[in-house]
């Protein structure tokens, strides 16, 4: 094993782990804060990158400045989407996994529905700054990865602030582990989870912009970051921001280092692996609750 | 049989940093009936859940001789625990009759799979279901009950399942005062059998009718244990009490 | 009814509708609809045996599937294995998956059990795309040799009919089960877990079971698979139409019932070969998609949970 190739390994699996860090923020918040299996949220990440890539085509818009212009947009969708699933599925009580069955039939309805509008071509974006790679040493860092893994972590990092430091964030922190006591404060914990799952469907919007600038995204892409955008969470916790760094870190170098030495056609089953791992031996993860 | 049914001895669980039980010992001997009371949060439904086995706790819990740790809630269920939910848990997608299949056939057969079982088992069920006066929604559909009879669903499954102590978690909450007189009529009965009854409740005037014995749970500790007179004289049992 | 004249039943059932359809019907296309047919009914019944009798979900119907088309291609590669004993390593193979996978990943809640399913779908695509005995991406050939034995005109019609009694064999199976002490315990198991290991039920155990049998059968429909295509790859193997389609199923014919899966893939199978024809192939999926959306919400215990007010046969005592 050479050394500037386990280094520069190591540095793209962890400007990936970034990258992955902001796909599956939104779980962490769907899932480990509010309970609700959004099995469809790769769905959404894709619909964030055909956005980036029809801007970027037809206006030659910054796939960056169409994320941060369209989260209102995905914002707004994560509110409605949730406002029916509560009053459809929450409200009656105990089958969750009618829940389930519904987020994956959205995510294959969303898949189909791409595939029918745009083709299974690959998609692509064009910035200025995607050719480009840098050099530390003997390590390259190449944009297309550096320029995501600095969002990605600007927008974690915020969120992780949010959710400390304001009282809304505070809120959906605490309208996880016990309504009750919100509801007494005067504060309704069915708003606050809409906001919270609406924050998590407008990460996936940015995370799927970020995605295209990466790679060329097909609609079946979403699939395979299903693996990824639960193993994360279970990994370092659910409900759990540090936690999701830490499980992206190790993701991301597993997958590089995967595909480096075995091949890039290996790659897919290391998230999925990886979850399984951490599924049948902790599946309360790393920082668990 | 020799010495007492059930002994707990030092039984702990923690959740978290929070110290559910602290280290609780409680026996039961064939056929008592014994009350466990104690304030919300005291962890009353814990001990019946480590007891039961749906937690796993620290400390040694023996029951007819055989030690329950490395066995799984329905082993032990087998083995004579029966336990009833503090808000009721029907199986909802099935009859009242149906529910009660279920303990009958999984409980208290030896093998129920390996039998051919074909429906000897629905008279017992009505039986039973005569017993705690619910033989007439036999077909209803679980969901269906009313709270009451829901309660009544509760204690009839655990009897179903032919225990040799049943626990009953807080089975008189919300009732009104004949509805309460008619669970505990069924509750009574079970000394009959020959089956031992943990009682757990708030409700003192449902504790002291049924008790020959109380356990007081606080903080998760055992704070007094014994006859209902002695008990309640107990300063550190008032305290207890008066203190909330 | 008792298990064995309804098992009779249907077996001779099987035979005789693709008895009489081979006499009669010339046209080689409706054999190999009606075969893509009868694949949905044991596939959406054995689905059915995990996710509706016993309430954990699984999304990777598609991997199970592959399993036993894929021991099919190996065998074939072997030592070109009779059909019969395709099958019955095909169902094997699944069914020892099927617990395999159970046993790891059963402890934990319903909801991670299904993603588990997503994730080994996902590894096992991988494994066999980078596997180069059986074709790895480039796929594999499988071609029946010779003369279609028993009389037959063509090997579709006894594919078909060999599908038929598949189809009716698990259709007797998924009964059993449903009528049996078995089903009882895995409805408890589905309505309230704790509630059911709190009564005695073993709930491990018969979790176990029910994967193991699920599996085995969806494997058994993949078998015939590589036979009936002659050329099969691994995107197609691995379609997820074959996951949407064994939910959708069940959803919509009634989840609760061995009937509810028959119904709903004649109905939704039959759709999808008529729309075939005229509308693309992903067309067709949408409407699955969209189908097993609008049922999920509006209409959960399906098509039998609107004609039988209880959504459940009584079962016989």
């Amino acid at each position: 094993m050479s050394g500037p190739l386990f280094a520069n390994a190591l540095v793209s699996g962890l400007l990936l782990a970034g990258f992955y860090a902001a796909v599956s923020v939104g779980i962490s918040i769907a899932f480990g804060m509010l309970d609700v299996v959004n099995i469809a949220h790769p769905a959404f990440i894709i619909l964030g990158s055909y956005a980036a890539s029809i801007a970027n085509a037809s206006m030659g818009a910054d796939p960056i400045v169409t994320a941060v212009a369209l989260s209102p947009a995905f914002f707004a969708l994560g509110l409605l989407l949730y406002r029916f699933y509560h009053a459809t599925f929450e409200r009656r009580g105990r089958e969750p996994l009618r829940g389930l069955a519904f987020f994956f039939g959205i995510l294959f309805v969303t898949e189909v529905a791409l595939i029918l509008a745009f083709g299974v071509d690959y998609r692509s974006v064009t910035a200025r700054y995607i050719g480009t790679t840098w050099r530390l040493g003997t390590v390259d860092l190449p944009l297309r990865l550096f320029v995501p893994f600095v969002v990605s972590v600007a927008m974690t990092l915020s969120l992780q602030v949010f959710l400390s430091r304001t009282f809304f964030g505070r809120a959906v922190l605490a309208v996880g582990q016990d309504q009750l006591a919100l509801q007494l404060m005067g504060v309704d914990p069915v708003r606050i989870k809409q906001i919270a799952f609406g924050i998590s469907i407008a990460t996936a919007g940015v995370a799927g912009a970020l995605l295209v600038i990466i790679q060329p995204v097909q609609p079946s892409l979403g699939r395979e970051y299903i693996g990824l955008v639960f193993a994360i969470p279970v990994l370092g916790g659910m409900g759990s921001i540090a936690g999701t760094l830490a499980g992206a870190a190790i993701l991301g170098v597993a997958t590089s280092f995967t595909a480096t030495f075995f091949g890039p056609s290996w790659a897919p089953a290391v998230s999925f692996g990886i979850l399984l791992f951490a599924l049948a031996f902790r599946p309360s993860g790393l920082f668990g609750r | 049989m020799s010495g007492p049914l059930l002994v707990a001895k030092g039984v702990t669980k923690r959740f978290g940093g929070f110290v559910a039980l602290g280290g609780v010992d409680l026996s039961v001997g064939a056929g008592e009936r014994v009350g466990l009371i104690g304030p919300n949060g005291s962890g009353k439904s814990t001990l019946v859940n480590c007891i039961a086995g749906t937690v796993r706790g620290g400390g040694s819990i023996e029951f007819d001789g055989h030690d329950l740790a490395p066995l799984p809630p329905h082993r032990r269920i087998r083995l004579g625990i029966a336990r009833s939910f503090q808000i009721p848990r029907p199986f909802a997608s099935m009859t009242v009759l149906d529910n009660l299949r279920i303990p009958l056939l999984y409980a208290a057969r030896a093998h129920p799979l390996l039998q051919r079982s074909r429906g000897r088992e629905t008279e017992e069920a009505l039986s039973i279901l005569r017993q705690v006066g619910l033989e007439a929604k036999a077909g209803r559909l679980s969901r269906e009950l009313t709270q009451v009879d829901m309660r009544k669903l509760e204690l009839a499954r655990a009897i179903a399942s032919h225990p040799k102590l049943l626990v009953a978690d807080e089975a008189l909450a919300g009732l009104s005062a004949s509805e309460v007189d008619e669970i505990l009529a069924i509750l009574l009965e079970m000394k009959g059998r020959g089956v031992a009854v943990i009682l757990i409740e708030h409700m003192m005037r449902a504790v002291l009718q049924f008790s020959e014995r109380i356990a007081v749970l606080v903080v998760g500790r055992k704070i007094a244990d014994g006859p209902a007179e002695t008990v309640l004289r107990d300063p550190a049992v008032e305290r207890a009490y008066l203190g909330q | 009814m008792k298990t064995s004249s309804f098992t009779a039943i249907a077996l001779c059932t099987a035979l005789l509708v693709a008895g009489t359809t081979s006499a009669l019907v010339t046209n080689d296309y409706f054999f190999s609809a009606s075969y893509t047919v009868l694949q949905f009914v044991v596939l959406a019944t054995a689905w059915n045996i995990l996710g509706g009798f016993t309430g954990y979900v699984n999304f990777g119907s598609a991997a199970f599937f592959a399993l036993g088309a894929y021991s099919s291609i190996v065998l074939d590669k072997l030592f070109e294995a009779p059909i019969t004993l395709s099958i019955l390593s095909g169902t094997a193979v699944a069914a020892l998956v099927g617990l395999g996978m159970g046993y790891l990943t059963l402890r934990l809640r319903g909801v991670f059990f299904a993603i588990a399913t997503l994730a080994f779908a996902e590894v096992l695509f991988t494994f066999v795309v980078n596997w180069d005995y059986v074709g790895g991406a480039r796929g594999a050939y499988v071609v029946l040799q010779g003369r279609p034995p028993l009389g037959f005109r063509s090997f579709v019609q006894f594919l078909f009919a060999i599908m038929a009694l598949m189809a009716a064999g698990a259709v007797a199976i998924a009964r059993f089960v449903q009528t049996s002490t078995l089903g009882l315990g895995l409805a408890a198991i589905r309505d309230d877990e704790v509630a059911a290991e709190c009564s005695g039920v073993p709930t491990l155990r018969l979790k176990l079971v029910s994967t193991t049998v699920s599996g085995g059968l969806m494997g058994m429909a993949g078998a015939t698979f590589p036979y009936f295509l002659s050329y099969v790859e691994p995107h197609g193997v691995f379609s997820l139409s074959y996951a949407v389609n064994s939910i959708a199923m069940p959803l919509i014919g009634g989840m609760y019932d061995w009937a509810g899966p028959v119904l709903g893939a004649l109905l939704l199978g039959g759709l999808q070969q008529v729309l075939q024809v005229n509308v693309s192939a992903d067309w067709n999926l949408f409407l699955v998609g969209a189908l097993l959306v609008v049922f999920v919400t509006i209409a959960p215990h399906g098509i039998m949970g609107w004609t039988f007010r209880r959504g459940r046969r009584a079962r016989p005592t």
